[in-house]
Order: structure tokens, then sequence, then C-alpha cells
């Protein structure tokens, strides 16, 4: 039995008359990569604002380690750690006496040059906040959030903006947090960003949720036939209409396309073999997060 | 406590930082006080028959010294504290500080400290240069200059985070910090002598919060007396301020 370090239940938040969120649920677990996955303004900022007591909800219930945000905000964040969306520094603030600065804030963490070590700033230690490269800023402001060592973390978009080779950088930091104990929260409109990090991520839209679970599982769930691609000379393959879990195959000229599920491909596979089908091109095509999104919601991501 | 006085510190050398902001804080101030002085001398006007008497029957410089003194207070705290605390709020700086567990009463307490610093640092320069190159007389009463320098510079810098805190944008807060620190200046004993102001200005000077501060801070450097009713309305004036600032301060 893994404990639940937030639990969200029924999350409802309007400015005036727009609804910001309408119903939102969700509980992350322990030691987990939990994401929020959906479109700009689908109601995932907001809602990762109110656990940590920044917004305060219309109704529902909160409560992140036992606390309740609304009131008890303070408290609770000293315990947690927050990468903030259209937050910043001041400019001309150093990156060693930023790290000194919000170490002092939460006694008892560990020594900030430590930190900064960790984190790869040291060469960087004199420099100014905005003289720092897109990825040297996130770098240091994911240092920011973690210089306490909270139990959990809140990231979000921390990947916006970011050259591809800073994106992947950006990752592995963020495995890297996880691996150091606490219980991470990420806010991304970035399927592949879900798909690669989270253990466990809530589709968000309209200020919904729509599907909760691992990715494999949402895939699994909502994601639709696996397809299998391979070339063959062979006339007839009709045998592979007999294997259970194939729904259709489908041919164009050499071209054969076998739509399945569950352990489709390892019975393909096998069945290709055993009447003397060795194809090289064999390659399975998985559905994405992003097939998962559109059956969902019957709108991509992108909007 | 150790946060706070890490806030202080790197808020004191952000302000150094910003060559813009401290060549506007320190210079303006500076400037009224050679151009003004400039023009009237130290001659005191007892006020022959028929004449109006000025400055108190004080000569100008003297009586202009320690309002200048006032001007560099209401510089730190008029034109560069709401700018500084606007733009924090603009650029998120605000959010990620709260986001941080940075508790108001810390943060407004450094901005506060930090104000009074920099205004030591301005009235240090401003009468470092006053005295070698102007024909200003020293204080009366040394002493009870410096408490009402201490008094006026804490209660005027509350008054500026107060503008900070209510004050829309950063390009609000600058407008209006630069609009109402020339209007102040002339209406409260800093500018045209007050005897010769026509009765609705000195109406607004009677009103304005920088008047008490200048007339505090004039009292002990012209007669060598505590001005008793100014520093009570000064005092009137940091603690309303202070207490409304805490209680409107929005991080966002």
């Amino acid at each position: 039995m893994v404990a639940s370090v937030i639990s969200v239940d029924r999350l409802r938040k309007t400015y005036g008359t727009f609804v910001a969120v309408e119903d939102v649920s969700f509980e992350v677990e322990e030691g987990e990569i939990f994401g929020l996955l959906g479109p700009n303004g689908a109601g995932k900022t907001t809602s990762v604002e109110c656990a940590q007591g920044l917004r305060v909800p219309d109704a529902g219930d909160i409560s992140v380690l036992g606390l309740d945000p609304r009131t008890q905000g303070s408290q609770l964040r000293q315990l947690v750690g927050s990468q903030l969306q259209e937050s910043a520094l001041p400019g001309r603030l150093k990156v060693w006496e930023a790290l000194d600065l919000f170490a002092s804030l939460v006694p008892g963490g560990p020594d900030w040059r430590e930190v900064m070590e960790r984190w790869d700033l040291t060469g960087k230690a004199s420099a100014s906040f905005s003289s720092l490269s897109g990825g040297q800023r996130q770098r240091l402001l994911v240092a920011l959030a973690v210089v306490n060592e909270p139990r959990v973390v809140f990231l979000d978009e921390m990947t916006t903006g970011l050259d591809p080779a800073a994106r992947r950088a950006t990752w592995q930091l963020i495995e890297a947090i996880r691996d150091g104990g606490a219980t991470l929260v990420l806010v991304t409109h970035f399927m592949d960003e879900a798909e690669q990090l989270c253990d466990r991520l809530a589709i968000v839209d309209e200020g919904r949720v729509v599907a909760t679970g691992s990715p494999q599982s949402l895939i699994a769930e909502h994601g639709g036939d696996l397809l299998i691609h391979f070339s063959t000379d062979r006339p007839d393959v009709s045998f592979l209409d007999a294997i259970e879990s194939v729904h259709a195959v489908s041919r164009h000229g050499p071209h054969v396309t076998v739509a399945g599920h569950g352990p489709v491909l390892a019975l393909v596979g096998a069945e290709l073999v055993r009447n003397g089908i060795v194809p090289t091109d064999l390659r399975v095509q998985q559905s994405t997060l992003e097939d998962v999104f559109l059956r969902l919601t019957g709108h991509g991501l992108a909007e | 406590m150790t946060s706070l006085l890490k806030m202080t510190w790197v808020e004191a050398k952000l302000f150094l930082r910003e060559p813009v902001t401290v060549l506007f804080t320190f210079a303006l101030p500076l400037m009224i006080l050679y151009v003004l002085g400039g023009v009237f001398g130290n001659e005191a006007n007892p006020g022959s028959e028929g004449d109006m008497v000025v400055y108190g029957g004080y000569g100008p410089t003297n009586w202009y010294t320690p309002a200048y003194v006032g001007l560099a207070i209401a510089s730190v705290a008029m034109i560069g504290v709401p700018a500084h605390l606007a733009e924090y709020r603009e650029r998120g700086v605000l959010r990620r500080f709260r986001a941080s567990s940075v508790a108001r009463s810390m943060f407004l307490s450094s901005q506060l400290i930090v104000a009074v610093l920099i205004s030591t640092i301005g009235s240090v320069l401003l009468l470092a240069l006053a005295f070698p190159t102007t024909e200003v007389e020293g204080p009366e009463s040394a002493a009870l200059f410096l408490a009402a320098f201490v008094l006026g510079a804490i209660c005027f810098s509350a008054f500026g985070i107060l503008l900070g805190t209510v004050l829309p944008s950063a390009r609000a807060a600058q407008s209006a910090g630069l609009l109402l620190w020339f209007l102040f200046m002339f209406v409260s004993g800093a500018g045209p002598p007050p005897e010769v102001l026509p009765g609705s200005l000195n109406t607004i000077g009677q009103y304005a919060p920088l008047t008490p501060v200048i007339r505090m801070l004039q009292e002990p450097w012209l007669s060598g007396e505590w001005a008793a009713g100014y520093s009570v309305a000064v005092l009137a004036i940091g603690v309303v301020s202070a207490g409304a600032a805490y209680f409107l301060f929005k991080w966002e």
C-alpha cells in the first residue's frame, strides 16, 4: 500500500465567469512522477497552484502531505519545491546569490554550494540570471525548487521554449530529482515528455480530467489497435486472420498491415516464421498519448 | 532572521547594480542642491520694512540643506521603491518568492531596511558635497537632526512601499513616483520659499506627506529644537503606511 501524498478531489476554480477548472480529481503516490497533460488553458496550472495554496479553489478538497493548502499554505510551501510558469528572478541576481538566498528560506537543508555543484552551476556561480541561456535558467530554477530537499516538487511547463538538447537535459534533471526520493508533479502540454517521464498521468481537457493511468495503460486502453507492418512476395497471408488478437489485415502490393491488440505482435511474428515468411522490415506502430488524447477529447493536443 | 538579512543584503546589492536607478536616486537631490542653492545663496533675509520674510528668516542654504536631505529620502521612497516593487510583481519575481515560502512580513521588512540604507547613503553623499561646496552652516543640534533623519527615513520609506503596493504597474509606479516627487518638492518647502507660494499650493503642501518630514528635519538643524507636532505626523504616516502596505500587499 503506497501512501498518496497529494489528493485532489472535485476541484473547481473560476475567475469571474471563466471556468478555469471544472472538475479535477487525482491522487499522487509517494515517489512517483505524476503528470498533468493537456493543451494550454486546460486548467493544469490552476490546479497545481491551488495544490500549493497559491490560489483558493471555489470548491473541492485538496490535501498535500496531510496539509490543507487553503489554511496551511505557508506551512505547506516550506515542504514543497516549485517551478512556476511566468515567474522570474531579478535580472541582475547572481546564480550563487539566488541559491544562497533560497537555501536560507527553509532552514536545515544541505549546503547550497553542494546543490550548485550537483546541478552543474558552479561554473556560472557569478553570472547574473539575465545572462543565462534558457537551459541554464531552467537548471537554476529547478535547483532553487529542490534546494531544501522538498518531499514534493511541482514543475510547471519546464521545457517550453527550450531547444531539443536542453529539453533532453531537463528530462534528466527531472529523473534525478525523483531518484533523490522526491515525489514530482509535472505539468506539460508535450505528449512525448509525459510519455517519457511520467509513471502515471491525468489527461486534462477543458477543466476536467478525462483519463488517469500510466502512459502504457492509457495507450492500451484508449489508444486503439497496434499496427504491424511488413512486406512479403507471398500472395496469400490469410492465415493471419485466424490469430485471435488480430482484428484486420490489409494489403497494398507487397506491403501488409495487421491491426490487432494485446500479444498480437508476438503471435503474428511466430505465425509468419511458421509459414516461412521472415520479413526484414517487420515493425510495429504503437499508438501514442497523442492518439489517446485525440480519441478521448475529439481534438488534438496542439489546439 | 538569516533569511531577512540575506534578502536585505541581496536587495541592497541589486539596487546598487542598477546604474540608472542609482544615478537618478542620488543625482536628483544633488541637482536641486546646486541649482536652487546656487540661485539663492545663504544671505539671511531679516525682512526690512515692507519686505516679506522668507525662509523663516534663516539663510536660504541653511534652510534648504536639511530639506534636501528630505528630498534624498523621498527620491528613494517615491522614485526607487514603488517602481522596484511593481516591477517585481510584473515580472513574476514576487510569485517566485512566495512559492518558496518567503513571508510577507520578511519581504516587506527587507524592502524597508534597504530603502532606509539607500536613503542614508544618498543623504551622506548630499551633505558630504554640500559642506565643502556651499555656505551651509552645520545643524544647531546634530543629535536631534540625526534622530529626525532616522524617524523620517523609516516612516517615509514605508509610504514608498505603500505606493509600490497599490500602483498597478511598473510604468504607472515610475510616472506617479516622479510626478509626486516633483509636486512634493515644490510644495513641501524644498522648492520655492513657502512664503511666496500661492494659497492653494500651500494648502496642498500642508497635506503632502513629505512636508512634515522636511519640517521635522529643518527644525533641529535651524533652531536646535525637536519638532514634536511634525514628528507625530511623520510617525502616523509611517504606521498607517506600513499597516496598509502589509494588508494590501499582493504577490501578483
